[in-house]
């Protein structure tokens, strides 16, 4: 097992060797690992019918015990069969090494297949289940048998007296996948004739019950539900959308499309309305071969969908499956879904609902108890120069007096080393250049102008609006010191406006550089071509939709992604395209440079963010786990993590270290569109396509605040400097701003709430609401908080 | 409910014969129904598929409305080849037909003679992205400029006036507006006041609604100031700025009641006095009210109409009435009027009905004086078609003989026969037209002076001219182009003859101008409509100052003619060469132009009004969509930017180049600048 993760690891994540010393080593992250959500579990998909029969006969003893040790997702190794999860990667992996075990049976090289086999350990069955029905036989009785011992490995010792009904269950599992012959296994093996390694994917689905049953199946269940005390029902209900997805995959794929269809024009109505999308998904999958290419499919095939439910509700569904003998939905729940069962109260509706919502149900407890290092690198000290201190001093009597304890606190913040950073060297960054330094003195300066913003202070709000963009306007980013805005349009270019007086120029020709003497002062001035001088540069090189745009700290680059597959690194001293990196072949739909510079973000279509490095080609991280495209990609403020949102609804955090995944955030109703870290680092603040805009406390893992108010996507959230206000852009039309140190005020951060993740949101939004701001028919794309607290939204004019 | 949506979404396949058609177009003549709905349900899935990508984009483009783009890129995504080239402009260019019992939807690619194209004038180029910027919020208050959606929308003030209570709930929505209007309105010193109200408001689920406020900030009054000057001073120029300030500005809802006051007041005051010039420029202002679109008027109707309504019929507005041409003013008031009724007559208030009764009423007095009575005609003429039937020509007999003992009798006094002699004209204007329709063609003096008595034998030589012009104008309907004949003068350039740069207000438009007619037609489409009958003056006016303006206009009358004649196929490029922006300002919309044949005797006039050109990168109002407001109301002085209450400093500049709002805390005001300094 652990060999072949590490294979597949290195598959999946590119080796950088040659990296500078300074660098952060490239490094294959398990990200892969956490990729198909509910591998760590107990045991893999694919070998469906013995992991039913194990769980169910471990599960069945009556003891809690066993069911906990198939829930808690042993470290790899501990227990037996459930650590003993092959399919730790992408479906394709396993597929190759379907296909590879059948080539070695077909030419007969019995050593090379066993030993790969004793490798990949459980893949036998899936094969044995799926492979020709002539060949079976001997490879079926064997998967069967070994199956069997497994099973009673498993369950520790003859503690499991199988009662009658778990018996048969484990005997349908095991005839289903193995014999075949069985009523069951008819349709599976029709399916399977010509293509053993599709078939092998979408195994999982081969051993059914009668068609008809379905929807008796389903209302039994539906009604023992309903019928359930209060309590328990929200927690069951939770059950219905995975059983509901799983059991009309089932009935496509054996081909029973009326059943389906009259399965799914049965009970669709029932689902949360936020599953809405997938369902449309669903409704249009009505036939087997439409299967194989559906990513929707895909996910919940390879993913396990976890609920969480309290263990009364656990066992009093459990027992009424047992008593109905309902195998069909028992095996479902085994094999398809991830129960997390934790003691204690059954959580309320609201509760449940603040959490649910994802494309593969919320996160497993476990998945966000790792340590985050969430505090601020320590900001290196630099000298402000004395003579522009005497020049403030000279302005006025009382400034420096006030300047001074400020920045003391400033100060004193960036000296006592924050107990929740990391180490400051964790992640290798680039050293500060004389401009930096320069610029970060600036800043200093700027922020002792800095307004005091709260709810009797609201900021002002400065709106560019960009007219005429009949292309499109797709991405819009500005310079932190608010000189610079760059918008990416559908046309496929990236235009860039200089909003201060000073205008955008190149740097000379080469030719007559040589002719600048290089000792004299102003070089730097010398260096730029006057004639160049104008308000908007325009960089062409894309060519598709520019949909991510990112300015680097010190103002010398642009990046920027694009449709066409490429983030493209613009520099901004000669306005001409640098580097293209290629690495998603799909679109990219978000790119952002590191807060030090240097390393930058990128996620696209192909649901995986990628770490590079600008003087790197290729990535130095892959960040794969998501179920869906990533949307948008944000650093941490100490650059040590990244934040992806995507399309599975699922918000993740990244460890930049070691590429693991650290949280992943459920509770999204609709695609994340715009993510942005609070300046304290602490908190993340999402928004998506339901017009919900939610907070997460990192440290902790929790959903901290939602601020409902917004009709339509938000498209843009910025705290302010200080992290009073945090203000989001929709595509409403509207600007809004939320009190956000309210909303961080009295967290529930107590044990309880940390260690069981049930949280109790506030219902506020109206009182953090501090303002909402219609504009004329524009979509708030991008919002942008000046060093001195003064809002910049930007937008295209979009006439109805 | 959206279970029945989704229910119908999963149904949703396409048609079977949609394959066979397809086949057919192949070549493939004999496929079978199976294989039809086998191919049915798999295309109907990868359509779908497709689609569900395409969505994608378009969220990820940050559009509402998925492009053909979108779909390219979803095809792509797919590794397939795009459909190149496949734009529409608009809609969907499908086309439906049936026959054959057969239904069929199908994509139009209509032959295209390449001569056509090359002798196609190029479209003009679309303007280039640019960037402006102005204030969303300053300090959390929204101010009122052009830039920024009106602060209290036609809606809400609607339901303000209409529903106090239900507006006074505390809605989510509203309280973003409410909480920047309250600022907006009481000056900078109830900032305070405003940051205490809502805490204590929203303690309770009972919230009184903050009663309209009727002080002026300091910045309204001394707008309000401004305009009612410019309104009624002798700057021609300036007049036209304050109006357009007034039809065009979003934040004036609040000076609403103050406007009207002042409207109704100043007839009052100067009707007594006989002032006409001053009468005229009150009737402008409440034409620009009534273009503003952002104001809710029905509140106030009740106080203009009857200042309208005085200038139309009041007995004498101007201190020689034998030379002062008071007879425009009746007929723009009885325009207005028109306009009131179509805007404002609901079944509750009747204002249609009761305007009409009180001119029928004052029209049949006997002792009505000619001007009151010119008056009531015009004002039931411009109510319509409808009106002139039932209530002016029945009475046709009557009048003519009253017009005949005036004109014909012995010369009592020259100021009755000039309005005999005007009311005659009217009658004649007005009634020819509609007779023209209702009469069936051969036209016999003698039949029409036993029907309409005196005024027959004239009736009925205006009605054959407006036969020829309608039959001309159909015909020239048919080679897609307008005439606009007989410019008369208009209200401005008899009242206020300008002298230096301006133009010469009337430009005597030679012949025919031929108009693209889509463009007119397109453009009227916009223009508010109007009821006034087909006779309706079409004058053309330049309010522009600059002499190419003016040019621009001439040389339009003599380039279009070329292109006009080349093309028999409707030109969809604007009027060729240079273009003044043309507004038409008020239209006769009676009878459109591609039905005009239908009515015969019909001619229909347009003002044609073109704004000083801007001369800005960012381009014409008329046709760059653009939120920026027409050029002349931003730079002015008298714009209501800066109108959120004692935030911005008297003075300062609005957008583009923001003013400064009031120092964020305590530093130089520069500094809360949107271009800060780097």
């Amino acid at each position: 097992m652990a060999a072949l993760a590490e294979e597949q690891t290195e598959v999946a994540v590119k080796l950088e060797p040659e990296g500078p010393p300074t660098l952060l080593p490239p490094q294959a992250g398990d990200s892969a690992g956490e990729g198909s959500g509910g591998t760590t579990n107990n045991g893999p998909n694919g070998g469906g019918g013995n992991v039913a029969a194990s769980s169910s006969a471990g599960g069945d003893g009556g003891t809690p015990k066993p069911t906990v040790a198939v829930s808690a997702s042993a470290p790899a190794g501990a227990a037996p069969v459930p650590a003993a999860a092959p399919e730790a990667g992408a479906p394709h992996d396993r597929q190759t090494l379907l296909a590879v075990l059948q080539f070695l049976r077909q030419s007969n090289l019995r050593e090379a297949e066993e030993a790969l086999r004793r490798e990949a350990r459980l893949l036998e069955e899936a094969v044995a289940g799926s492979g020709a029905p002539g060949e079976v036989d001997s490879a079926g009785a064997e998967a069967a048998s070994a199956l069997l011992s497994r099973v009673t490995a498993s369950a520790p010792g003859p503690a499991a007296p199988d009662p009658p009904g778990t018996g048969a269950s484990g005997a349908t599992a095991v005839s289903g996948s193995a014999s075949g012959p069985a009523a069951p296994g008819k349709v599976g093996s029709v399916a399977v004739e010509d293509q053993p390694d599709v078939s092998a994917v979408l195994s999982a689905y081969n051993q059914q019950g009668d068609p008809t049953m379905y929807e008796e199946y389903y209302s039994g269940l539906k009604h023992f539900i309903e019928c359930s005390l209060d309590c328990h029902r929200a927690e069951l209900s939770q059950l219905f959308y995975p059983l509901f997805v799983h059991m009309y995959l089932e009935l496509v794929y054996n081909q029973h499309e009326n059943e389906a269809k009259s399965f799914f024009e049965k009970f669709h109505g029932d689902q949360e309305c936020y599953y809405q999308d997938d369902l449309r998904v669903l409704s249009s999958l009505t036939k087997k071969e439409h299967m194989k290419g559906n990513e929707t499919m895909l996910d919940f095939r390879t993913s396990k969908f976890v609920l969480r439910i309290s263990r009364d509700s656990y066992q009093l569904l459990k027992r009424h499956l047992q008593e109905k003998q309902n195998n069909q939905i028992w095996n479902i729940v085994q094999e398809h879904l991830y129960i997390d069962i934790f003691d204690g109260m059954p959580r309320s509706k609201q509760q449940i609902d603040a959490m649910v919502g994802s494309l593969a149900g919320e996160a497993k407890r476990e998945a966000n108890k790792s340590k985050v290092f969430f505090g601020l690198l320590k900001e290196p000290e630099i000298e402000v120069p004395l003579d522009d201190e005497d020049e403030e001093g000279e302005n006025e009597e009382g400034k420096p007096k006030k300047k001074k304890p400020k920045k003391d606190s400033i100060g004193s913040k960036s000296k006592k080393q924050d107990p929740n950073a990391p180490p400051q060297n964790r992640i290798p960054l680039p050293e500060l250049k004389d401009s930096d330094k320069l610029d970060k003195i600036m800043n200093m300066k700027e922020t002792t102008k800095r307004v005091r913003l709260g709810p009797d202070c609201l900021p002002s709000i400065c709106f560019y609006t960009f007219l005429n963009a009949y292309q499109g306007l797709t991405a819009v980013d500005v310079t932190d010191d608010s000189s610079l805005i760059a918008g990416g349009f559908a046309d496929s270019t990236v235009r860039v406006w200089s909003v201060t007086p000073k205008k955008l120029r190149s740097v000379k020709q080469a030719s007559d550089l040589s002719l600048i003497d290089k000792e004299s002062d102003d070089v730097l001035e010398r260096i730029m071509d006057e004639k160049t001088a104008s308000e908007l540069k325009i960089l062409y090189g894309h060519s598709g939709p520019v949909y991510g745009a990112s300015f680097s700290p010190d103002r010398n680059y642009l990046l920027s992604s694009s449709e066409d597959g490429t983030v493209r690194l613009w520099s901004l001293q000669t306005f001409t395209c640098l580097v293209g990196y290629k690495g998603h072949n799909y679109p990219v739909w978000d790119t952002q440079f590191s807060p030090y510079g240097y390393y930058f973000v990128s996620g696209g279509h192909d649901r995986v963010a990628r770490l590079w490095a600008t003087d790197h080609y290729q990535p130095l991280r892959i960040f794969a786990g998501h179920l869906a495209d990533v949307n948008c990609t944000r650093f941490h403020p100490n650059s040590n993590y990244v934040a992806t949102g995507s399309a599975d609804r699922t918000v993740r955090l990244w460890d930049v270290l070691n590429g693991n995944c650290v949280r992943i955030f459920t509770g999204h109703k609709g695609p994340i569109h715009s993510l942005t870290f609070s300046p304290n680092g602490r908190f993340l603040a999402t928004g998506a396509t339901d017009g919900r805009v939610l907070l997460w406390d990192i440290g902790h893992g929790l959903m901290v605040g939602e601020l409902k108010g917004h009709t339509d996507t938000v498209c843009s959230l910025r705290f302010s400097r200080d992290g009073e206000i945090l203000a989001s852009g929709s595509m409403d039309n509207t600007v809004r701003l939320w009190d956000a140190i309210k909303a961080f005020e009295d967290l529930e951060t107590d044990d309880f709430t940390t260690a069981t993740g049930h949280i109790n949101l506030p219902e506020n939004s109206q009182e953090l609401l501090l303002g909402t701001y219609m504009t004329k028919s524009t979509p708030v794309v991008h919002l942008h908080f000046t060093r001195r607290n003064l809002v910049l939204a930007a937008g295209a004019y979009s006439p109805q | 409910m959206a279970e029945e949506k989704k229910l119908k979404l999963s149904n949703t396949v396409l048609p079977s014969e949609s394959m066979k058609v397809v086949a057919e177009s192949m070549g493939i003549a004999q496929i079978q129904e199976e294989t039809c709905q086998l191919l049915t349900d798999e295309v109907s899935y990868r359509i779908k598929e497709i689609a569900q990508d395409a969505l994608k984009f378009m969220h990820m483009g940050k559009r509402q409305k998925l492009t053909t783009s979108d779909i390219d890129y979803a095809l792509k995504l797919k590794n397939v080849e795009p459909l190149y080239g496949f734009h529409a402009q608009e809609f969907i260019p499908f086309r439906f037909a049936s026959g054959g019992g057969r239904e069929l939807y199908f994509y139009e690619e209509k032959e295209v003679d390449l001569s056509d194209i090359i002798n196609t004038p190029l479209p003009r180029v679309p303007l280039d992205v640019c960037l402006k910027a102005h204030w969303l919020s300053i300090e959390g208050c929204q101010p009122a400029i052009p830039e920024n959606p009106p602060p209290a929308p036609k809606e809400q003030q609607k339901a303000e006036a209409t529903e106090p209570l239900k507006s006074a709930k505390p809605g989510q929505e509203e309280d973003g507006p409410l909480k920047g209007k309250g600022q907006g309105a009481a000056a900078a010193d109830s900032k305070g006041k405003e940051k205490k109200a809502p805490p204590l408001l929203e303690g309770g689920p009972l919230r009184l609604k903050p009663r309209s406020i009727h002080e002026l900030s300091v910045e309204q009054q001394l707008y309000y100031k401004e305009i009612t000057e410019a309104c009624v001073g002798s700057c021609e120029a300036k007049r036209a700025e304050a109006l357009q300030s007034i039809a065009t500005d979003p934040g004036l809802y609040q000076m609403l009641p103050r406007f009207s006051t002042f409207i109704s007041e100043g007839v009052r005051v100067n009707v007594v006095q006989n002032n006409l010039a001053l009468l005229i420029y009150l009737m402008r202002m409440v034409k620009a009210l009534m273009d503003n679109p952002t104001l809710y008027l029905e509140k106030y109707v009740h106080e203009l109409i009857p200042a309208v309504m005085t200038c139309i019929v009041s007995r004498q507005l101007c201190l020689r009435p034998d030379v002062d041409n008071h007879w425009a003013l009746r007929d723009f008031a009885a325009r207005l009027v028109a306009q009131i009724c179509k805007h404002f007559s609901t079944t509750t208030n009747n204002i249609q009905s009761r305007i009409t009764k009180t001119f029928t009423k004052s029209w049949v007095d006997e002792k009505t004086p000619w001007t009151t009575r010119y008056g009531s005609i015009a004002g039931l003429a411009e109510l319509g078609h409808d009106v002139i039937k039932t209530l002016i020509l029945p009475r046709l007999q009557q009048e003519g003989e009253r017009i005949r003992s005036v004109l014909d009798g012995p010369v009592l006094s020259n100021i009755d026969r000039i309005g005999a002699d005007h009311v005659q004209s009217l009658l004649l204007k007005h009634c020819a037209p509609v007779l023209a329709k209702l009469r069936p063609p051969p036209d016999n003096q003698d039949a029409y002076r036993a029907e309409f008595g005196s005024l027959g034998p004239l009736l009925c030589s205006h009605v054959v001219k407006a036969r020829a012009q309608a039959a001309l104008q159909a015909q020239q309907v048919n080679r897609t182009t307008l005439t606009i004949t007989q410019p008369r003068p208009t209200l401005t350039l008899s009242q206020a003859p300008q002298p230096g740069p301006r133009t010469p207000g009337l430009l005597k438009v030679p012949g025919s101008i031929t108009l693209p007619v889509q463009t007119l037609v397109s453009a009227r489409a916009a223009a508010p409509p109007q009821p006034s009958p087909p006779p309706t003056k079409f004058i053309v006016m330049s309010s522009s100052s600059s002499a190419p303006s003016t040019q621009q206009v001439l040389s339009l009358s003599t380039s279009a003619p070329g292109s006009g004649c080349t093309t028999t196929s409707p030109v969809t490029t604007t009027v060729p060469s240079v273009q003044p922006i043309v507004k038409l300002v008020s239209t006769a919309t009676t009878a459109p132009a591609s039905t005009a044949p239908s009515g015969p005797g019909s001619v229909q006039k347009y003002i044609v009004v073109s704004l000083p050109s801007t001369g800005e990168g960012k381009g014409g109002p008329a046709s760059h969509p653009s939120p920026v407001p027409p050029p002349t109301s931003s730079p002015s002085p008298l714009s209501s930017s800066a109108l959120c209450g004692g935030k911005q400093e008297a003075g300062d500049s609005p957008p583009p180049a923001p003013g400064t709002p009031k120092a964020n805390g305590s530093q130089p005001p520069s500094s809360s600048s949107p271009q800060p300094a780097p």
